[in-house]
């Protein structure tokens, strides 16, 4: 990797600006409801970016986890937002379920919202995973 | 709108096909890439089209507003790109491993799965019954004898 | 309870496969979790296969969405019983794959990838939506490229990129037909396709969407000329990768087509009726040809995937009880049988030393057992009484002798005895012959891998000698799945609740 210094030391400065923008995305999406799928792809691109300027190995250390944790665990958090939809166990799994949460505003937090966090980290560590291991090859 | 979407269509596939035909990989892929496109815009042009008004249920309201574009395309749409996406990307990762370990892209260059057949070690017949005389040296590859 | 019961067979595969990836770098305690999920799944498709048994199909709708706009979950005999051998295949595979080299395989993910595919197949097998279908093969596909070339040998990548190239291409078509249909019915849940389709103008376009969805399911089940890809691929995979594809992958395929001809364009029968037939034969065959030719024990199990794909879509072909009938009891007994015909290869890979003809032999001097466990299933698959092959065969045989499609049946009668010429060949070169000189060593291998390795065989064999031995409940169950697949009202009306007013005219 021979990135400028001025990339290489920027770069771990800047990160916090894709990531903040895809937590904004992960909550409000392009049109108000969620958006784990480009919430997703720009944290993605932001991780991309990082391993661009200072090396794939630094990128999975600011990941702490493997690529394929973050997938399982959002595998794991999707798969269980459909659960609560057996409270009722007439319910079809993944029947959404919501609960208003009083904190000055109405905050409604569904089922749907744990699914899109799901999601968000299924695509953070897919396409990490994609593209590390492409960089891996040169 | 729908005869450009079936002409737009018909070049797509056209040209997949024409890519797809190629032993270079990359273009098969590119390839791949420009059928799915292909297929997506057959989905979006089976929704029906007409109308620019996006499906999204106004607050307040229960069901869309009569006039809406058909939100199930887009979905199904959604879905597919999205499918589509991975498997390019995993297609692409495999292309590139299998060119570091051949050398080369092209399809006819790869033969370590089915190697030529005279080179599969055949049995020779039995001599007598089905007791046979230890190996013999294996035959020579068709290339050599040709 | 009965909505829990249809998700399980998807969820616990999706957990396991999660759960698996989430503890990346320990692969001890993912083979634990692995084995675990693995045993729940078949208890779980078991619970559901008596709970279909007794009281019918089962509908569930994801997300409470009522079908049509919902996606349906379906589960009926057919499907209850095909889960059921996922289930029991899933079992098998999982302790196999404890057997030697799990270690490689396990730190190179096979555990999150394994479960990832048997949730693709459970998820095939269970929907009632096409759309979702779709989903499902892709979700199975992406698992299957990264297990066919998890050694990342060259073998393995030459193989994978045909794999992968030829599946691509053929899921494609999958989703153009996807389209062709939505725009000519406005609906993709199979029942309410199946009420519609007989009612549709544009019949012509309808049967183009037909051919479509045939090209692209039998580009999965490997039928003639669409197989190509299956032996250009499967014998770089590692064993257990092998086993389980050669088990569900291609039956999946079968499975589509039966489901969709059955069910959707069963009116169209005249027109796809005789083309599947020839489809039937032309595969059972070529596949039996290309076995013949080949003296690899992994090319040859491939290329009898292949032909006898061509057995199990006779039913399809002659859409008659009967023959249905066949075919179901057909995939049921072919599945465990050629995963287990994979299963040993390896043992005797681990035990001779190659995959290779000429380097095989003395196996039967040295391993009687191992002699036994082959003969088993190989015999089986040739349809030699009195063994499970032999009822699938004679069912399918006398459909098509009742059906009067005689061609058929010698066709399936002749590539039986192909087969045989096929198994004697492997026996006779790695059990009967001398063994070569100089002797091959045995790997070595701890008596915890021998047991991983055996029992599923053992397991296997048991369940091909049930169904021969103990048949009626099995050709019973087959042709109560094979009247309510031919029951199309009784699904629509399952799925859809009591017969529903056309509330869009399908668009011309």
């Amino acid at each position: 990797m021979d990135a400028t210094v001025i990339l290489r030391v920027s770069a771990p400065l800047l990160l916090w600006v894709p990531m903040a923008l895809s937590l904004y995305l992960l909550l409000r999406g392009h049109n108000d409801p969620g958006g784990g799928f480009v919430g997703g792809l720009v944290g993605a691109a932001g991780l991309v970016f990082h391993a661009i300027a200072r090396g794939h190995a630094a990128a999975l250390r600011v990941m702490r986890l493997p690529p394929a944790s973050w997938c399982g665990l959002g595998l794991l958090l999707a798969a269980a937002s459909g659960l609560l939809a057996w409270l009722d166990p007439q319910a079809g799994y993944l029947t959404h379920r919501w609960w208003f949460a009083d904190v000055g505003v109405t905050l409604p937090i569904g089922t749907a919202l744990l699914f899109d966090i799901g999601v968000y980290l299924v695509v953070v560590g897919t396409i990490t995973a994609m593209s590390f291991a492409l960089v891996a090859e040169d | 709108m729908e005869i450009a979407l079936s002409a737009a269509i018909g070049v797509l596939v056209a040209a997949a096909a024409y890519l797809l035909l190629a032993r270079d990989l990359p273009r098969g892929l590119i390839g791949f890439v420009l059928l799915g496109t292909a297929a997506n815009l057959v989905i979006f042009a089976a929704g029906r089209i007409g109308t620019m008004t996006p499906p999204l249920v106004e607050p307040g309201a229960t069901a869309l507003a009569a006039g809406a574009a058909n939100p199930l395309p887009q979905a199904l749409v959604l879905t597919a790109i999205v499918i589509g996406f991975g498997l390019t990307a995993f297609a692409l990762v495999l292309v590139m491993r299998a060119h570091a370990a051949f050398g080369s892209a092209r399809s006819e260059d790869m033969d370590a799965a089915e190697p030529p057949a005279c080179t599969e070690a055949a049995p020779a017949p039995p001599e007598t019954g089905f007791v046979r005389q230890p190996a013999r040296a294996p035959a020579r590859p068709l290339r050599e004898v040709v | 309870m009965r909505q829990v019961l249809l998700a399980a067979p998807i969820l616990i595969p999706l957990a396991a496969s999660a759960v698996t990836a989430l503890l990346w770098r320990r692969p001890m305690a993912q083979r634990r979790i692995g084995l675990a999920a693995a045993v729940l799944l078949l208890a779980a498709t078991l619970a559901l296969l008596a709970e279909v048994v007794s009281g019918g199909m089962l509908v569930g709708r994801m997300g409470n969405w009522p079908p049509p706009f919902g996606i349906a979950l379906v589960v009926d005999h057919l499907s209850a019983a095909m889960l059921v051998i996922t289930g029991l295949m899933g079992l098998a595979v999982a302790v196999y794959a404890m057997g030697p080299g799990a270690q490689e395989r396990d730190r190179a993910g096979f555990q999150p990838l394994f479960h990832a595919l048997l949730m693709g197949v459970t998820g095939s097998f269970s929907t009632g939506d096409l759309f979702n279908l779709y989903v499902w093969f892709e979700v199975m596909l992406i698992a299957s490229f990264g297990l066919l070339v998890l050694d990342r040998t060259k073998e393995q990548l030459d193989g994978g990129v045909r794999y992968v190239m030829l599946n691509l291409v053929g899921t494609t078509f999958f989703l153009i037909a996807v389209g062709l249909l939505y725009g000519l019915t406005g609906t993709l849940n199979l029942a309410d396709l199946a009420r519609v389709a007989p009612d549709v103008g544009n019949q012509g376009a309808l049967a183009a969407a037909a051919a479509l969805l045939l090209i692209s399911f039998g580009a999965k089940a490997a039928v003639f000329p669409l197989f190509n890809w299956l032996p250009a691929s499967y014998h770089t995979a590692s064993m257990p990768v092998a086993a389980i594809f050669a088990a569900l992958l291609t039956k999946v395929g079968v499975y589509a087509i039966i489901r969709v001809f059955t069910l959707v364009f069963a009116h169209d029968h005249a027109l796809f009726g005789p083309i599947v037939g020839v489809i039937a034969m032309a595969t059972m065959v070529v596949g039996v040809l290309g076995a013949a030719a080949h003296y690899d024990v992994r090319r040859i199990l491939s290329f009898h995937i292949i032909s006898q794909i061509g057995y199990m879509l006779v039913g399809v072909a002659l859409m008659t009880p009967l023959a249905i009938a066949g075919s179901v009891l057909y995939v049921i007994h072919h599945i465990v049988v050629k995963a287990n015909l994979f299963l040993v290869a390896g043992a005797m890979r681990q035990v001779g030393g190659s995959f290779a003809l000429a380097r095989l032999g003395g196996l039967w001097a040295s391993r009687p057992l191992l002699g036994l466990m082959f003969l088993v299933p190989a015999l089986s698959l040739a349809g030699i009484p009195p063994l499970s092959g032999f009822w699938g065969k004679l069912v399918v045989i006398r459909s098509g002798l009742e059906a009067e499609a005689y061609l058929l049946a010698f066709v399936a009668l002749a590539v039986g005895l192909l087969t045989l010429y096929s198994m004697i060949k492997i026996w006779n070169e790695a059990f009967w012959k001398a063994a070569p000189e100089p002797a091959p060593q045995p790997a070595a291998w701890s008596r915890a891998q021998r047991i991983a390795t055996f029992a599923p065989i053992l397991l296997l064999c048991g369940v091909t000698l049930t169904i021969g031995l103990w048949t009626e409940p099995f050709a019973a169950f087959s042709i109560a799945a094979a009247e309510s697949l031919l029951d199309r009202d009784g699904y629509i009306t399952a799925v859809l609740g009591a017969p529903m007013p056309r509330f869009a005219e399908a668009v011309p």
